[in-house]
């Protein structure tokens, strides 16, 4: 999930008996399936968990952007150099569907920038690892826009309208993302004994953090219930993993390749994979700021923007001068 | 100098569909509507921030149309868009269900008239 552990402020769900008329009125609406949008009251905490999460989703779609960008210019054919270019143009898109979401529940997307910048807003863990070889944009592709695809898709039903209609948007192209990773994978585990290592490999660093996606075990979410209940949350964590698993692992042995996991198992009962948790302290460091890449990541967010300020000041300027000149000759 | 800079003033805050306050460097938002491929009306696809019009058009092809999703764009300061209020949703959406004649099935044609 590209966000996790958003927090709601609130220790699990409010009953309807703690609720005013109008915040039960709201959740009956919510109940109902019907679609709450921008100027419509909603409750407080409503609107400051959307906004935390519709950020986070955001941040992570830019900062997202980084590790692959890492190999636009070292991709191996012309071909692989568009689409990885295409792909990454895609991720600024979504970034700026979900900015502009977030900016109709009354944030401006200069605070939204400043609470990325300032680190105290979080984006997705799985960004901070670094992008070591071509095989680990194969990877990337494959496993995390798969492990995006697993949430973004319930999440088209969200309640807020402007969030599900971003994800609607988002999901029609995060396909393409998907394959044209498992793409490349297919072609480097089909390839000579030193590309199907690089992509064992890919497989092997990628596969923990992949999982770490999802977020915290259930039993350890706090904040999943009250979420759930605003429907801004389709599925919990584990339902979410569990379901990646039991795709992922068939398209791994495709490939011929292994899942770093000794003990992955089929389970007849449950029909689905019996898994090891991963690292959650590794998670834990991550989220907190100490994974191979957060200063990288974060650094070069801060000097992109810093960098461009000179072209956005510009461009303003210039629509000033040109509007000055147009309200003298009016 | 200084009219201009009053006049510059006056049409920053006239043409900009600003809603950021004073200080901020934030370009004005846009909402972007698109015409399909398909003679349909320009349907609302979502918003940006630009400086300008043509700058809003620009950056509205490369967010909204990288897949063949139109043939022409409205670019529409946010600002400038009057939006009926929640609260009047009772009274001004009311289906008055009373003028049943409105609707085409009020009225009893015999079969013998044909379709119509």
């Amino acid at each position: 999930m590209y966000a996790q552990m958003v927090k709601t402020d609130s220790t699990g769900v409010k009953s309807i008996d703690d609720m005013s008329e109008q915040e039960a009125a709201f959740q009956a609406r919510i109940d109902r399936d019907e679609k709450i949008e921008p100027k419509e009251w909603m409750p407080d905490n409503y609107r400051k968990t959307l906004i935390r999460q519709i950020s986070q989703h955001a941040h992570s779609e830019i900062v997202g952007q980084l590790p692959e960008g890492n190999w636009i210019s070292r991709a191996p054919t012309l071909e692989r150099k568009a689409i990885l270019l295409a792909k990454v143009q895609d991720e600024a898109g979504h970034g700026l569907y979900l900015y502009c979401a977030a900016e109709t529940l009354g944030i401006s997307r200069d605070e939204m920038f400043d609470q990325l910048h300032s680190g105290k807003a979080k984006y997705s863990s799985i960004f901070n690892y670094p992008t070591l070889t071509w095989a680990d944009i194969g990877a990337v592709g494959w496993l995390v826009d798969g492990a995006a695809i697993m949430n973004q898709v319930p999440l088209q039903r969200t309640s807020y309208g402007p969030y599900a209609r971003a994800m609607v948007r988002i999901c029609k192209e995060e396909s393409f993302h998907q394959r044209q990773g498992f793409h490349i994978m297919m072609k480097m585990a089909k390839g000579t004994a030193a590309q199907k290592r690089m992509a064992q490999d890919a497989l092997n660093r990628f596969w923990g953090p992949s999982l770490m996606m999802f977020g915290p075990s259930d039993k350890n979410s706090v904040h999943s219930a009250q979420s759930m209940a605003w429907k801004i949350k389709m599925n919990t964590n584990d339902e979410l993993r569990q379901k990646f698993v039991d795709q992922t692992v068939p398209q791994a042995e495709y490939l011929g390749l292994t899942v770093p996991d000794d003990t992955l198992a089929w389970n007849e009962e449950k029909q689905g994979y019996d898994f090891a948790d991963p690292d959650w302290d590794e998670f834990h460091a991550v989220l907190a700021g100490n994974g191979p890449c957060n200063k990288e990541r974060l650094g070069a967010r801060v000097t992109a923007w810093e960098d461009g300020k000179w072209f956005r000041e510009g461009l303003l300027a210039h629509s000033k001068k040109r509007a000055a000149i147009a309200s003298d000759a009016a | 100098m200084n009219a201009t800079s009053d006049n510059e003033k006056k049409a920053v805050s006239d043409e900009q569909a600003t809603e950021a306050k004073e200080s901020s460097n934030e370009w004005p938002l846009w909402e972007i509507f698109i015409r399909g491929q398909h003679g349909l009306s320009h349907r609302h696809m979502g918003s940006l921030h630009a400086p300008d019009a043509q700058m809003a058009i620009n950056n509205a092809r490369d967010v909204y149309t990288r897949r063949n999703e139109g043939v022409s764009i409205w670019a529409v300061p946010s600002s400038q868009i009057a939006a009926s209020s929640p609260s009047d949703k009772g009274p001004l959406y009311e289906p008055s269900n009373s003028k049943v004649y409105r609707h085409p099935t009020f009225f009893d044609i015999p079969d013998d008239v044909g379709h119509m």
